[in-house]
């Protein structure tokens, strides 16, 4: 159905299944442009390694073909792929030295020693590591060591790297500063990169593209900002960024937008873009930042009532927890600004939002991705 | 590195940072030896003082002083490089020594002592033993040599006088096929008694390839066990243990009933028509038993460590090595096998020093040509009594592994600088 010239790597109709009874990865069909930055995002489980197996050989695909710049490599051993792979605990060879470990792809591929020993110099300059080629990898902290696996898996230029949860085992500042480094790196020598998270910050920060996995299905797969912007589905829009549901039924549909009586009785507009049809279950998106308190005038399409339950100062904003339509987890973000709404613990307020902020998604339980 | 060593680190207070540590950890390390103390103790009196009494019977020579002691004071003041023979009083003393020894029943002891040395002197003292009752002053020289010629001989002499010390180094000489001649001088000992150098380096080389054997049968079976999944790791594991819980005899003579001429392997041969009757396969009682037993049984000894070490290498290493453009094979040679150097090692050294120090197996299925050193320790220590001997053999012996541990130690010291 994809067909382009351009692409590094293609899954075509692929399935996996480790124990013959349970599909791992159900149906994926995925197109990787030279030179993007995609990362597969999803809870652990959702299947993103057994997707990297798969491509760099380790595992064989169940069903389907997996191209590689448009030749098929089911068949081709793991050596040959030419895919560089920073493993989720970086798989350093403990046995030997920085420098030692940089060597090895260089070495099994027959480079002269001089070759060797200029390219081992100049990864280890690009990773900010020179002068650390004779220490053990024991001997070095988690962000170098993390360093040394990204350079070994430049330094025989491949034109592939794989990335598996590379930041994992990492704290938070080391986790942002290499963000920026791999990124950097990406932008430099121009590669393409999967890679693989389930860390959303990260994700949004790092990527040029976004696959969301869910339960082996790619949910949903569009730049950060269309992601976080226009969720297609309930999970994306749960799993990206702070989300507002609310349940309700379609009743009726006028084009792009659709009315729903949400399950107290309130009837609000919202967009119209994954609902199964009238009279069936629909699960309201919203985001916490575009929800009004006491809206003026008509800006707002919608307009309910709700019930604070609880304030949270957070200097910048306030997080106010509300009940609406019988949701008690409806949050609302009050910017500290001057001449805010002031909420009570307790009152009951207005709330409003645009009708083109509300999105309608398949209820949860019917969970259809969209083809 | 050179430069700054001058300068001593110290903490906040001005303490040298080292003496600082040192008190630091000093309250842990009392804690650690408490813990070990029980332990300890019962290694000194299971372990160590078994060893040192044995140390110290291999060079103990106490027998001939203490059964003849007026004739070892005597012949200290004898001249034994000299060509007279001892003066009166050292036969005096002799005569009356053997008197008091033959009323105590010890003579036999001395007799046979020297006779390790010089093959006749315990005939000679047993004769001359029961005639000394008679002897009486003066010309107590005469008389003895009256008894028995050999008295006139001035080699014996030499023998009582060398061999009256506290201490001699002549069970370790017997045990590396060595002796003292008449002259004091180091002589081989003469061919049919050379066999404990023959033996050592048997011990040595059997052991060496039994623990090459089982090596090569180890390596594949715990690289299974390491990385199979847990279902079948379990059931291998338990097929790995099961000798463990079969008694050690059971596991040897079922080797002789499987192996021997009339054995069931042979019997299957001469069925299938391999071999005829009258060629039937000598397996068993030689050095190929031995091997065949002992492979077997060390086996579990090698597995062991290589599994654990196996165990500890995740399997993303491989993976990463195959990524990076190696073959399968430069894969496992690179950067699987340099990983389980530790494990090899423990591995080789323990079954290499179980093997060394065997006695059942080889003793059961060993017959002649495939028995090891220990077998002859056993023999004297409950045969031939000579327990001084044995005491040195088995002092060589544990000399022999420390030296190989120490080896061992030096080279894969050297290989862990190298290569992990
Ligand atoms: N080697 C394996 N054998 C059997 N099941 C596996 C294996 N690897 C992964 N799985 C299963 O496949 C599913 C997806 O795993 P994985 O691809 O590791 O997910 P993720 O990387 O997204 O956390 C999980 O349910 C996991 O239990
Ligand atoms: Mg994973």
């Amino acid at each position: 159905m994809i067909e382009s010239g351009s692409s590094v790597v293609r899954f075509d109709r692929v399935q996996k299944s480790y124990d013959g009874e349970t599909l791992v990865i159900k149906d994926l069909n995925l197109e990787i442009e030279a030179g993007e930055f995609l990362t597969m995002l999803g809870p652990s489980g959702s299947g993103k390694t057994t997707c990297l197996m798969m491509l760099a050989g380790f595992e064989p695909a169940t069903h389907g073909e997996i191209y590689l710049n448009g030749r098929p490599i089911n068949n081709v051993a793991p050596h040959r792929r030419d895919i560089g792979m920073v493993f989720q605990n970086y798989a350093l060879f403990p046995h030997m030295t920085v420098a030692e470990n940089l060597a090895f792809p260089l070495q099994v591929r027959r480079l002269s020693r001089a070759d060797v020993q200029a390219r081992v110099e100049r990864v280890l300059h690009m990773v900010r590591l020179s002068g650390f080629g004779s220490r053990r990898p024991a001997q070095l902290s988690g962000g170098q060591q993390q360093r040394v696996a990204v350079a070994r898996a430049l330094v025989f230029e491949p034109a592939l790297i794989l990335m598996d949860e590379p930041l994992g085992a990492l704290d938070k500042n080391l986790r942002e500063e290499m963000q920026y480094e791999i990124k950097h790196i990406h932008e430099t020598l121009g590669v393409t990169v999967i890679y693989v998270t389930h860390d959303q910050t990260e994700a949004l920060t790092m990527s040029s593209r976004i696959a969301v996995f869910n339960d082996g299905v790619i949910q949903q797969l569009a730049a950060p900002s269309v992601l976080y912007e226009e969720p297609e589905n309930c999970f994306v829009a749960q799993f990206i960024g702070e989300n507002n549901r609310l349940q309700g039924t379609v009743e009726s549909v006028d084009g792009a937008f659709c009315r729903v009586a949400l399950d107290d009785g309130e009837r609000v507009r919202a967009l119209n873009v994954n609902v199964d049809g009238e009279r069936e279950p629909t699960t309201l998106s919203l985001r916490p930042e575009r929800v009004a308190i006491d809206p003026k005038g008509e800006a707002a399409d919608n307009v309910v009532s709700g019930r604070v339950e609880e304030l949270i100062y957070l200097g910048d904003h306030i997080r106010a927890r509300l009940t609406v339509a019988g949701n008690d987890a409806f949050i609302v973000k009050v910017p500290n600004a001057q001449g805010h709404a002031s909420l009570r613990e307790g009152a009951r307020v207005r709330l409003g939002w645009a009708a083109e902020d509300c999105r309608a998604l398949d209820a949860p339980g019917t969970g259809s991705a969209p083809g | 590195m050179s430069t700054t060593t001058d300068r001593v680190m110290r903490t906040a207070d001005g303490l040298p940072l080292k003496l600082s540590l040192q008190k630091a950890l000093a309250r842990s390390r009392l804690r650690a030896a408490l813990l070990v103390l029980p332990l300890l103790g019962f290694l000194v009196v299971a372990f160590l003082l078994p060893i040192g009494d044995m140390l110290f019977r291999s060079v103990d020579n106490r027998i001939v002083g203490s059964i003849l002691p007026r004739t070892a004071l005597a012949i200290q003041g004898w001249d034994a490089d000299g060509t007279e023979l001892p003066g009166e009083a050292v036969f005096e003393a002799l005569v009356r020594d053997m008197q008091a020894a033959a009323k105590e029943r010890t003579l036999g002891r001395a007799a046979r002592r020297l006779n390790y040395e010089k093959p006749g002197m315990s005939s000679l003292f047993r004769k001359s033993g029961r005639r000394a009752k008679r002897i009486t002053g003066p010309s107590w020289r005469d008389r003895l040599i009256g008894i028995d010629k050999r008295w006139a001989d001035i080699n014996v002499w030499r023998l009582i006088h060398r061999e009256s010390g506290a201490l001699t180094g002549s069970y370790f000489l017997s045990a590396v096929d060595l002796s003292l001649n008449d002259r004091a001088e180091l002589v081989r000992q003469p061919e049919p008694r050379r066999i404990y150098l023959t033996l050592f380096g048997r011990t040595v080389w059997m052991s060496g390839l039994i623990t090459v054997l089982c090596l090569l049968l180890a390596y594949p079976v715990a690289y299974l066990l390491a990385t199979q999944p847990l279902r079948v790791s379990n059931l291998l594991m338990i097929l790995v243990l099961l000798p463990f819980w079969t008694s050690l005899l059971v596991r040897t003579t079922s080797w002789i009933a499987l192996l021997q001429t009339e054995g069931v392997l042979n019997d299957l041969l001469v069925f299938a028509g391999l071999i005829s009757e009258d060629g039937r396969l000598q397996m068993i009682h030689n050095k190929f038993g031995t091997f065949v037993a002992m492979v077997h049984i060390l086996l579990p000894f090698m597995i062991l460590p290589l599994y654990s070490v196996m165990k500890t290498i995740p399997p993303s290493l491989m993976r990463a090595a195959r990524s990076l453009g190696a073959t399968p094979f430069t894969a496992f040679v690179r950067v699987y096998m340099p990983n389980t150097v530790s494990g090899v090692g423990a591995g080789c050294i323990m079954v290499f020093i179980l093997s060394i120090g065997y006695y059942i197996t080889p003793a059961l299925v060993g017959g002649r040509t495939g028995t090891f050193i220990s077998n002859f320790i056993a023999i004297h220590v409950s045969e031939t009594l000579n327990w001084g001997l044995a005491a040195a053999l088995g002092v060589l012996l544990l000399g022999l592994v420390l030296a190989l541990y120490l080896l061992y130690d030096r080279i894969v010291g050297i290989d862990n600088m190298k290569l992990g």
